[in-house]
């Protein structure tokens, strides 16, 4: 997205009905220059960010581009700050096309300290656009914060890879799905390969199979266990296994899970080459003998199979990476869905991790 | 094979995926050099492979007249997906999807065309281990579609054990209503209807999907959709530009067999169509139908009455001076091809008795606009003055498909004041501002479903053959009136005489 009309307010020791008063002069002053500028009205998103990484914050979501919100808030926190700042900035696509619309997205930035987290809704609140979808983001932990800004939001977005602690991250992925829809990017992560497995098993004589699998290898980046539970989690809460923790095995984690009168060889392994979060590869292996691998290739996912007869094939199945960018994104824009079987995959990985 | 369940049919893995999964496909493009192939079809397809929305498997073998190697073919491929691409290439992507493509020159009627294709059909097969579905894409020259379909037919091609077959088919299909039967006829003999897949590239669009969406996903429109409430529907098709180089292609069809008989007709359907019992493909396309069939054919009689016709002169665009039709590079001297066509239908049935549409299109309007205005009868009683004002104007709900997709409705308000004065507000909804995604091409869409096997978004056979009774009597007669034609202004609202069409009181929106 190429930012090139840019209208901005600011002032310090302001108050939110300030702030409000100049979000509305701005969209009005943008559409009465010319009234093929509109304001997006999708999403409003509450980002609760650190002073000191704001930056890196601010950085991230630009590199989000069409996905950003139609109004996203950012509560900058500093701890000693006595005084409320702010900055309102509207921003377009670039000049109108003739006869069409160019999109206003509005961006707010609050500068606060202490003394204002008690009255913390009293802030917030009059800054998202009512009627929209909010969504919060808090990525710099403040999980007391996060529990007041969820009464303005629907959905939560994290990121369970964050978590220094697997287990931990989905646990409070757990606590928060109780409260509001959770946006986990580290789910997200997964889905080209969920596409890819469900694909995989599509065709009517493969479906069978899918009810004897005999084992399920899961690799992934160092600190993205959770990642790779999910990703088995989700299996499991599809196809109904019944799970047990899973046992340290050198850097790996181990284990089994009960699929009818079957069982299933579990395995989460690090894998020390793989420099972004996420997963590296996933195998998959039948009793019947087929073993299908998939795992992270140039222009896509690189894919196994092995036949019940030992004969292998192996191909490339064409993607474009979406980066972390498009992860966010992707993040921001499920942010409006509903995705049904996160929550299974969520409780399944939990019982998984130890 | 052991007998199995609805359940154990059933893929678990799919449940909250919004990309389902399309079996694994070989895609066959005939015509694979041609400007539809290189603008739109592998455009789409990159854009597919981009997204990971491609089967499991894929391969492509392009098919046209010149001999050409494998590599020359890929090479050609790759300039045109990179120049008309709505996203910038990933080359690992692109050289990905193009590794494996494959060309086949020769005349579509050649039968060693179709020995060469099986050859490489069986050698992507034989490569996967296991029957690859096949997807016949005819981007061709209409004249070649029976030719094509039967040569499929007597190379064995039609049929595949264990795979799907499938046969992708470009418009105009026909260009009578004999035509239609015709082709339906020569290709269901080949392929069953199942495996057809009519384009209608309209129906492709996010914009006449929303339609569907508007209606049935909203109550509360659905009581006052009807003649009871509703007056009079506008379909308007208007293009600001002219014939461009398409002057062969053009001069052939007109504006009635461009536009009208396929894109507006389907429209019309979607606005006239009852809430099917569910959205899949049989039951969306039996109510289009019954729409279709519920449209009274026109004599050659009605014809005067509920159709008019002009071409385009020399007028102004863009602020520019620019030529009439007759004088564009390429078309016949005297030509009597419509550039503007314009109708008056009606829906005989319960719902619509009594409702006109009018449906316009044409080129070298005063601007680029595609909408659908639905006029509500007035209220029955006006408690306020009219005097000082506008007045109190019906209620009309637009529903614009381009350029700015989106939905307003005509409201009377009070003008601000000690009197109580009523003038027209717009309310105003517009799609760009309430989504974050951006809308796929309508091929991308539409090649992804022929491979899923899902017709919904295409047209069946007794629904093309629908559209042609409406239009055919007015193709005939229009053939056999001399002209020369009714001529408007290059950047005009259209000829006058398309004011003849409407019912005493009603007039055509400004475009």
């Amino acid at each position: 997205m190429t930012v090139t009309s840019d209208a901005v307010w600011s002032e310090q020791g302001t108050t939110p009905d300030a702030i409000e008063a100049a979000l509305r002069e701005l969209l009005f002053e943008r559409h009465a220059e010319d009234e093929h500028f509109v304001p997006a009205r999708v999403l409003n998103m509450i980002a609760f960010v650190d002073r000191q990484w704001s930056g890196e914050i601010a950085n991230r979501l630009r590199g989000v581009g069409r996905y950003h919100a139609s109004r996203l808030l950012v509560l900058s926190y500093e701890p000693g700050r006595e005084r409320l700042d702010a900055r309102v900035m509207i921003a377009s696509e670039g000049e109108p096309a003739p006869g069409e619309i160019a999109l206003l997205r509005e961006t707010v930035v609050v500068e606060l300290g202490d003394r204002h987290l008690d009255d913390l809704l009293t802030i917030a609140d009059p800054l998202v656009v009512t009627d929209l979808p909010t969504l919060l983001w808090s990525p710099h932990g403040h999980e007391e914060i996060v529990e007041v800004l969820l009464e303005l939001s629907q959905a939560v977005l994290l990121d369970s890879v964050e978590e220094p602690l697997a287990r931990e991250a989905l646990d409070r992925a757990s606590a928060l799905s109780a409260q509001a829809y959770v946006v986990d990017l580290a789910w997200l992560r997964s889905t080209p390969w969920r596409e890819r497995l469900a694909a995989t098993f599509d065709p009517p004589w493969l479906r069978r199979e899918l009810r004897s699998l005999a084992a399920v290898t899961a690799r992934h980046h160092q600190a993205s266990t959770a990642s790779a539970a999910l990703l088995v989690g989700w299996l499991a809460s599809r196809l109904g296994w019944e799970l047990g923790p899973l046992a340290a095995d050198g850097d790996a984690l181990a284990g089994s899970a009960r699929a009818g009168d079957q069982d299933v060889a579990l395995r989460l392994e690090a894998a020390p080459e793989l420099q972004v979060p996420g997963l590296e590869g996933v195998t998959i292996e039948t009793a019947s003998g087929l073993r299908l691998g998939l795992r992270r290739g140039t222009g896509g996912l690189r894919a196994n199979w092995r036949d019940e007869h030992g004969e292998e094939r192996e191909w490339t199945i064409p993607g474009a990476s979406r980066g972390e960018a498009g992860v966010l994104g992707e993040g921001i824009r499920q942010a409006l869905l509903r995705d049904p079987t996160y929550v299974p995959a969520l409780r399944a990985a939990r019982t998984l991790l130890p | 094979m052991a007998a199995t369940t609805a359940t154990e049919l059933d893929n678990p893995l799919t449940a909250g995926l919004e990309r389902q999964p399309v079996a694994p496909t070989t895609l066959v493009i005939f015509g694979a050099t041609g400007d539809l192939s290189r603008r739109k079809l592998l455009p789409a397809l990159y854009n597919l492979a981009h997204e990971g929305a491609l089967p499991e498997r894929f391969h492509m073998v392009g098919i046209a007249r010149k001999h050409k190697a494998d590599e020359e073919f890929r090479t050609e491929c790759e300039e045109a997906i990179r120049r008309f691409s709505r996203r910038k290439p990933d080359d690992a992507v692109l050289s990905g999807l193009l590794a494996g493509v494959r060309y086949v020159g020769g005349t579509f009627d050649d039968d060693a065309v179709y020995s060469k294709l099986g050859e490489i059909l069986d050698g992507f097969d034989k490569e996967a281990g296991e029957a690859l579905n096949r997807a016949f894409y005819l981007s061709t020259a209409p004249s070649f579609f029976p030719v094509i379909v039967e040569e499929l037919g007597s190379s064995k091609l039609a049929r595949h054990e264990h795979a799907q077959v499938r046969v992708i088919i470009e418009k105009p299909f026909g260009t009578t209503l004999q035509e239609a039967r015709e082709l339906n006829r020569r290709v269901l003999a080949i392929f069953k209807e199942p495996q057809v897949f009519r384009i209608d590239h309209y129906l492709g669009k996010e914009t006449v999907q929303n339609m569907l969406a508007f209606r049935f996903a909203n109550g509360m429109f659905e009581p006052l959709w009807n003649r009871n409430y509703i007056d009079s529907i506008q379909i308007t098709a208007a293009e600001e530009l002219g014939i461009g180089s398409r002057a062969d292609y053009y001069d052939s069809a007109g504006a009635l067999r461009d536009l009208i008989q396929n894109h507006m007709l389907q429209l019309l359907c979607h606005v006239a169509m009852e809430p099917p019992v569910s959205f899949t493909a049989e039951e969306v396309r039996n109510e289009k139908v019954k729409v279709l069939q519920a449209i009274p054919q026109p004599t050659a009689a009605d014809v005067s009455q509920m159709a008019v016709r002009a071409q385009y002169g020399p007028g102004h665009a863009g602020g520019e001076d620019v030529p009439g039709y007759l004088q564009e590079e390429g078309v016949p001297e005297g030509s009597i091809t419509e550039t503007y066509a314009a109708l008056r239908l009606e829906v005989d049935n319960w719902r619509w008795a009594g409702v006109p549409f009018y449906l316009r299109t044409g080129k070298r309007l005063a601007r680029k606009i595609t909408e659908i205005a639905v006029t509500l009868k007035p209220v029955p009683h006006l408690a306020f003055s009219q005097a000082g004002s506008l007045g109190v104007q019906p209620n009309q709900l637009v529903l614009t498909l381009q350029p700015n997709e989106g939905v307003s409705l005509r409201l009377g308000a009070k003008i601000p004041g000690t009197r109580m004065i009523i003038r027209p507000v717009q309310m105003e909804f517009l799609y760009g501002t309430a989504f974050l995604s951006q809308s796929p091409e309508a091929y991308e869409r539409l090649i992804t479903d022929a491979m899923r096997g899902d017709a919904t978004l295409f047209t069946r056979n007794d629904e093309v053959e629908a559209q042609w009774c409406i239009c055919d009597p007015i193709v005939g007669t229009w053939a056999q009136t001399p002209g020369p034609l009714a001529q408007y202004e290059a950047g005009s609202q259209g000829p006058e005489e398309a004011a003849g069409l409407l019912r005493e009181g009603d007039s055509w929106r400004a475009i």
